[in-house]
């Protein structure tokens, strides 16, 4: 008798089959690796199990666990800032009783970049010699000095920062706009009868109901960034002196500069670790955000 | 001292105008009513009053003093809106608090006025729920609250009653009547439903388009009503209006029917006129089946054929043929009619109404 498959799966079974070479294939095997000495120079070290021996060296390297902080505080502090930006452009827009269309639409503008090229537009604004930034500063007189902010550890963490919060921003405005947009005005006028200033009624009627909204964004965003691999790449790739490493610019260089290609997919693993942890998180805020006000959807 | 004025009050949304310049004055601790069909401005109106809506021309004085350009918070009112407008994240108890709370009141004397204002509107066993766990008729009992609490100099009410059912509609409206004795403050209710109004209110104030048609007391507006609008508008069912001739004593229909001119018009119309003729579904009645209120009555007698009738219980509905129309008579201590069976009519002529075709104003003078 001949096999016959029911027709749901045969129908599937084509998309199943590339999804099977594609994702579950590589992340078994790059899962596997993570417990081999795995090197790209010596295919064969591939066959060789170690057991937990990559993951005890990632969790005791002191390098990773500075990039893993350094990670973060750039997710920290870029978070909160595309937060109030964010926020702000939107009340703004929302505001805006002319050209919204118009004005939504060049929000957009900076998510349309690919990163790797805003990592080279701001390499070259950052630049001390012949960047923007300093010219605008000397041109206004604010300082003499050619400030390097790509090569000062600090600074260059900060121009990173910059960066991101530029190409994204945006996300946070375009979804705390759609909770704007969504939001019914008859509460916001109850709160102004019943005494509010502008201040008050953001704090007590507003923000509760952008709040899901926000936290969607964080959960896009926080992914976004402790993945960031491709502005700091381009823009100081981890330096100067390893002052700029995050956490997949030390797996990149790990698996390919360094070849150990074992090590890096045991830290790439324990990155998402970090990240599926961020996620349960907002996602915990979101649902509570969403109880709170009712929300039907 | 809550007097509220309206001098010319104009609304415009770019060019279109939808409130033309209407005066009111609202006395100190009147109880006011706005009815009016759907679209003629009231909404619009109040929101003026509350601030929250930019007034494009006049002036609005609260107490005397002009607050056009005063946020709503500094006008010290409260209103209730159409769509009940409660803070969906806010228990029912925060809700009724925010504005006390707002207003840095203490947590002990809000907790009071809580209470209190849950005590009246039967809201106590719900204080810890949120809005979207209630019932739209308990939605609304808590933004009436979330109005008394703060013990305003004035309330807007915009239609609170009309998502009730019909008894808890009575119910509330029996409540707000009472409120309104207690709290003493001035009220400016909107409102479609002419029964709330012309029970409610102190006076009535009927719109149209964006025009005040007139403004007076209940009975004052029921009696006389100063154009056909009014006439067509207050009273349930409505008054019977048919378009007509005067001849000479008499009015002529458009079918042919005639009736004679009621006597206390004789000398304000003249014949070849075009007038509005009136006449409530009270008077006119199965003779014997009716009871005119009046000192003065002037009976007409006529045999009109039943259409269809609505036996109402105490009282039936009678629609009878006249000018080919229906005209709705109130029948008392009703007997069983047929379809198409001819009756004895009494017409009330000396509470009938007649109107300028032209302009719709009365001819009562
Ligand atoms: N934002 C707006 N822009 C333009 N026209 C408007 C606006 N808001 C209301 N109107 C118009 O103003 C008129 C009055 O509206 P309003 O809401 O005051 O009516 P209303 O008397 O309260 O009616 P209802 O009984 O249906 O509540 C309507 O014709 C409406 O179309
Ligand atoms: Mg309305």
């Amino acid at each position: 008798m001949k096999l016959r498959l029911p027709a749901p799966i045969l129908l599937l079974l084509p998309a199943i089959i590339v999804l099977v070479a594609v994702i579950v294939l590589p992340l078994l095997l790059s899962f596997y690796s993570s417990f081999t000495p795995f090197r790209l120079t010596r295919p064969e070290t591939l066959w060789t199990f170690i057991g937990l021996r990559n993951y005890i060296n990632v969790l005791s390297n002191w390098d990773f666990w500075v990039a893993f902080g350094r990670t973060i505080l750039l997710l920290t502090i870029a978070l909160n800032a595309e937060m109030f930006l964010g926020l702000g452009l939107a009340m703004l827009v929302n505001k805006a009783t002319h050209g919204q269309r118009l004005l939504r639409t060049l929000m957009m503008f900076p998510m349309m970049f690919s990163p790797v090229l805003v990592g080279f537009q701001f390499k070259f604004m950052f630049n001390d010699n012949i960047g923007l930034v300093n010219n605008a500063l000397q041109s206004l007189g604010l300082t003499d000095q050619a400030i390097p902010w790509l090569i000062n550890g600090n600074l260059a963490l900060f121009s990173i920062i910059v960066a991101e919060v530029w190409s994204s921003t945006s996300v946070f405005a375009i979804l705390i706009l759609a909770g704007l947009l969504a939001m019914p005005q008859e509460p916001v006028e109850a709160a102004r009868v019943d005494g509010c200033t502008p201040w008050q009624t953001f704090r007590y009627v507003t923000w509760p109901f952008i709040m899901p909204f926000a936290f969607i964004a964080m959960t896009i965003r926080s992914l976004d960034v402790a993945r960031a691999y491709d502005i700091v790449k381009i823009m100081t790739d981890g330096g100067p002196a390893g002052r700029t490493e995050l956490l997949w610019t030390l797996v990149g260089r790990t698996a390919y500069s360094d070849a150990r290609m074992g090590v890096a997919n045991a830290m790439a693993y324990v990155s998402i670790v970090l990240s599926i942890l961020f996620t349960v998180y907002f996602f915990r805020k979101l649902a509570a955000a969403r109880q709170q006000i009712g929300a039907e959807w | 001292m809550a007097t509220v004025s309206l001098k010319k009050l104009v609304k415009r949304y770019g060019t279109v105008e939808v409130v033309h310049g209407i005066d009111l004055d609202v006395r100190d601790r009147e109880f006011v009513a706005l009815v009016g069909p759907s679209g003629c401005g009231k909404s619009t109106t109040l929101r003026m009053i509350a601030g929250l809506e930019d007034i494009s021309d006049g002036a609005l004085e609260i107490g005397g003093k002009v607050v056009n350009d005063l946020p709503p918070r500094a006008r010290n009112i409260s209103m209730v809106f159409q769509s009940y407008a409660l803070y969906p994240h806010m228990t029912v108890r925060e809700n009724m608090g925010f504005s006390l709370k707002i207003a840095k009141r203490p947590q002990k004397e809000i907790d009071e006025r809580v209470e209190a204002a849950a005590d009246i509107l039967e809201l106590k066993p719900l204080l810890e729920r949120r809005p979207s766990q209630l019932s739209g008729g308990q939605r609304q009992r808590v933004a009436m609250g979330r109005a008394i609490v703060r013990q305003p100099e004035v309330f807007l009410f915009d239609e609170p009653l009309s998502n009730l059912d019909a008894k808890l509609r009575t119910q509330m409206r029996t409540e707000i009547k009472k409120l309104h004795s207690k709290v003493q403050s001035t009220i400016i209710y909107v409102t479609h439903d002419q029964v709330e109004a012309m029970t409610l209110s102190d006076r009535i104030v009927i719109m149209r388009d964006g025009h005040i048609e007139q403004v007076g007391m209940p009975d004052e507006v029921f009696r006389f009503p100063a154009t056909r609008f009014v006439a067509g508008f207050i009273g349930s069912p409505p008054m019977n209006l048919d378009e007509a001739v005067v001849d000479d004593g008499k009015l002529v229909f458009a079918s042919g029917d005639s009736l004679p001119l009621p006597a206390q018009f004789h000398e304000r119309v003249t014949v070849g006129q075009k007038v509005v003729f009136g006449l409530r579904p009270d008077d006119i009645y199965p003779t014997g089946h009716g009871l005119s209120s009046a000192d003065t009555t002037d009976i007409h007698q006529l045999d009109l054929p039943v259409s269809i009738t609505e036996p109402l219980g105490n009282e039936t509905l009678v629609f009878v043929g006249f000018n080919k129309r229906d005209w709705v008579s109130r029948m008392l201590n009703p007997k069983p009619l047929a379809a198409g069976e001819k009756i004895a009519m009494s017409l009330d002529l000396s509470q009938a109404h007649l109107f300028s075709a032209e302009t719709g104003r009365t001819l009562r003078g």
